[in-house]
């Protein structure tokens, strides 16, 4: 039986949950809200962890920061899993549609070939470097503390996943499987390639989840993305007539516009806490980022010759301002 | 070099192999076991992670793509749901006594499993299965999720859903499937893939979907439904992981066996344990039933599972040890779980009732050989006291499972005049049992389970020291609105009100 129930006008007995209201007071809470807030078990865990006694299962002091609630580390882009994945849903259509209209028109193939080969040996092993990312923003998720803010980890450790595979896919389009083959050679062996897998390899070690968000997220890819995909890509290929490529990084370009506002929003809080917290991420991000633009020198040399002095100085000025507004300053 | 040359094509498997495994290296700056310093302690040898078979084969970018399509279908229909009072359309406020209980013991589980895969999606050392891993962890997110949104149109007018994360934390009921995540995330990366990926994913999820859902359909919730089977795809893709992670298990080193072995024993009764809230719900809280819990087990277990364990008795898996007596339970349990809930109802967060005599009709049809003989009488005396006045509140204090968490109320396998009690010494303090199962379990790792939290215990520390009402409070459970039986309550009131409301001209 199928009863019109829409005119029916009943009396709610609440506006939300009770986790919810305390937080926000008694009203209607946002999806985001629902999906985020409180939903990681903080009290009464039943065991240790026999993978590290010393910890708790949960366990906010396996980081040096220190916050009096985990939930003041929200996403300005309030993503849960529902508007997260309908906004890379569409992205995703984009950079098909990409690709699509670089292979269908042979637009790889009337690449100049020096140009080509310069996008293939910046681009192709940074396929290494963002699965370096995931395992570090997977690490950040599974040992990181409140569900808001490791719930954005590992919707950015998937997100460097899907960017490997769209630089595998550009290696395989400009170059067949060769260009991934010998991509790998030079992330391995290459002189130029070591200071960035070095770089990765420590982050794998570090088991600090914050000090791994500050180290991948903010300092490397902070560094990174405006290098490879700005400078690089955009700038330096896409003036010489390499346009085609610039079509198949635009996943990247959008993502890093998008994503550095959570980055900054969530460094800007864990900083504003306090004077502890400011110090330890300063040191931190001086730290990372002074290696992470040692690392990335060598590699926009690859493109920018003897340029690559001057552009790194310049977006390395430009990152100590980012970090600046937001309570970092080194 | 001619760049017109046609590219060789590349195979559906080739290419994914080129999209994950191939993004990974060897470390040289660190070796192995200072990048993956988990995989030894557990004892799992395996030789070589290039073995793994891809579950399946998912990029992210068909990932995107096919969840946001269930995405926005599941959030269409739950907005109208909403809209439209669906609410109205369950056969009976009874019938939310088992949401109430899903979203207090299942949904924190699902978030806690996603914590879980994201670790292992960390910690295993081979691409595969590290991106498996992670895809599961973010499904798990978004079931998390999907429930909580789900449900949030029946805590606007019903009681009971408010304090559902206070009750996780808190709630003496909820340490049942709190104690078994907190177990598994607290175990190591093999054994938790065992004990998720599949003991609970592969041998249990379809004895606590198939029957919630299909419970969900008959009782008219089609906002339950919908969460039910817009995470059905994801469900398939979880099992695949759960039984790839076996196979590759045993297929690696034989040594492994006997640990493997060891840890579907454990799992598989710490799992048969907590479905024993599901059989409850079949028999006794679903308005409508869909099957008993003896027929569900029929099914699921005893067909499905014994066909689950044949196939794996040529890498020389045998079922689980407990299985025979899980058997022997069945056609108990879900009796002596409702009993148990009805007598301690002042302090449950959801309504328990004396089933009627339609329903002890059917019951004693479904379990013929038990029902009439050990239950029927027993609900009877309780009828008799409730119509005399004087309903039966059991204020004693229940001794708990010190692994599993429930109550002692269990029988003995064979004999069900006997309630099961075991108990073991360790280091001079005695720990009780409701089951060998569970006393094995203790025995085999008794340092990890002196550790549980014992709610009963929590009762006469500070800052409740004893005292009920400031017991309710600290659980937030709002006595008189949230607690008791069914009959009577503010949830019946409202639900017959409005749904009269909606059916007459008014
Ligand atoms: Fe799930
Ligand atoms: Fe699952
Ligand atoms: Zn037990």
């Amino acid at each position: 039986m199928q009863i019109d129930l829409r005119t029916v006008s009943i009396k709610q007995q609440r506006n939300t949950f009770d986790h919810l209201a305390r937080r926000f007071g008694d009203k209607p809470a946002s999806r985001y809200q629902e999906g985020s807030y409180d939903i990681q078990a903080t009290e009464n865990l039943h065991y240790r962890p026999t993978w590290d006694p010393d910890q708790l299962i949960y366990d906010a002091s396996i980081t040096k920061i220190v916050m009096a609630d985990w939930y003041a580390l929200k996403d300005p882009r309030q993503y849960f899993y529902n508007n997260y994945t309908l906004a890379r849903a569409r992205q995703q259509e984009t950079a098909e549609a990409n690709f699509s209209f670089v292979e269908s028109r042979g637009l790889a193939d009337m690449l100049p070939d020096e140009l080509k080969q310069i996008a293939l040996d910046v681009l192709v092993p940074l396929r290494h470097a963002a699965w370096g990312a995931n395992m570090n923003n997977s690490f950040i998720s599974g040992y990181g503390y409140a569900a808001i803010f490791t719930q954005a980890c590992m919707f950015h450790a998937m997100d460097n996943l899907g960017i490997a595979q769209y630089l595998s896919r550009l290696g395989l389009l400009l170059g067949d499987q060769e260009a991934l083959t010998e991509g790998k050679t030079a992330w391995l062996d290459d002189e130029a390639w070591q200071p960035m897998r070095r770089y990765i390899e420590d982050c794998l070690v570090v088991r600090d989840p914050f000090e791994l968000f500050v180290a991948q997220n903010v300092a490397l890819d902070g560094l990174l993305y405006p290098l490879v995909y700005e400078r690089i890509v955009d700038g330096y290929l896409s003036a010489k007539g390499a346009s085609a490529v610039a079509m198949l990084c635009q996943f990247m370009n959008d993502w890093f516009d998008e994503t550095r506002k959570w980055v900054d929003a969530v460094m800007k809080v864990a900083a504003a806490e306090s004077e502890h917290n400011r110090a330890i991420l300063q040191e931190w991000t001086e730290k990372w980022s002074g290696r992470a633009a040692a690392a990335m020198l060598p590699v926009v040399r690859k493109a920018l010759g003897a340029d690559a002095d001057e552009v790194v100085g310049e977006e390395v000025a430009a990152f100590k301002a980012r970090l600046k507004k937001v309570g970092v300053d080194i | 070099m001619d760049m017109q040359v046609a590219k060789k094509k590349l195979s559906l498997k080739e290419k994914y192999k080129l999209l994950t495994r191939d993004l990974g290296w060897d470390t040289t700056y660190h070796t192995k076991d200072e990048v993956f310093p988990y995989v030894q302690y557990e004892g799992i040898k395996i030789h070589d992670w290039d073995k793994w078979e891809d579950p399946f084969r998912l990029t992210m970018d068909s990932y995107w793509k096919y969840q946001a399509e269930k995405e926005r279908k599941f959030y269409a229909i739950i907005d109208a749901h909403a809209q439209n009072n669906g609410h109205l359309n369950i056969t009976d406020a009874r019938y939310l006594s088992a949401l109430k209980i899903f979203l207090q013991a299942i949904s924190p589980g699902e978030y806690a499993a996603g914590k879980g895969f994201a670790r292992m999606g960390r910690e295993f050392p081979g691409v595969g299965t590290q991106v498996a891993c992670q895809m599961q962890s973010i499904d798990e997110i978004r079931h998390a999720q999907t429930q909580i949104h789900a449900l949030s149109n029946y805590n606007k007018f019903y009681n009971g859903f408010h304090a559902f994360a206070d009750a996780r934390d808190r709630m003496w009921y909820c340490t049942l499937p709190r104690s078994f995540f907190d177990d598994a995330l607290s175990s190591g990366p093999f054994e938790f893939m065992i004990a998720i990926g599949f003991s609970f994913e592969y041998v249990l999820t379809n004895l606590l979907f198939v029957p919630f859902m299909s419970g969900a359909a008959y009782n008219g919730d089609m906002a339950t439904v919908t969460f039910g089977f817009s995470a059905q795809s994801d469900e398939a893709r979880h099992m695949t992981l759960g039984l790839e992670c076996i196979k590759f298990m045993l297929e690696q080193d034989p040594a492994n066996l006997p640990i493997v072995q060891g840890w579907i024993d454990k799992w598989f009764w710490r799992g048969f344990r907590l479905l024993g809230v599901v059989g409850t719900m079949m028999d006794y809280m679903l308005p409508k039933r869909v099957m008993s819990w003896r027929e569900a087990w029929n099914i699921y277990g005893v067909e499905n599972g014994g066909a689950l364990f044949r196939d794996l008795a040529r890498y020389g898996i045998r079922p689980p040890k407990g299985w025979d007596d899980a058997e022997k339970g069945i056609d108990h349990m879900s009796h002596q779980f409702m009993l148990a809930l009805y007598q301690y109802n002042f302090g449950t967060a959801f309504h328990s009732w004396i089933p009627s005599e339609d329903e002890m009709e059917w019951l004693s049809k479904k379990y013929p050989e038990t029902f009439d003989k050990y239950y029927r009488p027993r609900w009877a005396h309780l009828s008799k006291l409730k119509a005399a006045g004087t309903p039966f509140a059991n204020m004693g204090l229940a001794k708990l499972c010190q692994t599993c968490q429930i109550p002692t109320v269990f029988t003995e396998p064979d004999d069900p005049t006997s309630i099961c009690q075991r108990e073991t010494e360790y280091k001079g303090e005695k720990y009780h049992f409701c089951s060998d199962g569970c006393q094995h379990i203790f025995e085999n790792e008794p340092e990890k389970y002196i550790q549980a939290w014992l709610p009963m215990q929590q009762l006469f520390q500070a800052p409740i020291n004893g005292d009920l009402g400031a017991w309710m409070n600290w659980v937030s459970l709002i006595p008189g609105k949230d607690n008791g039986d069914f009959d009577g309550s503010e949830d019946e009131r409202n639900f017959a009100a409005w749904r009269q409301q909606a059916t007459s001209n008014q």
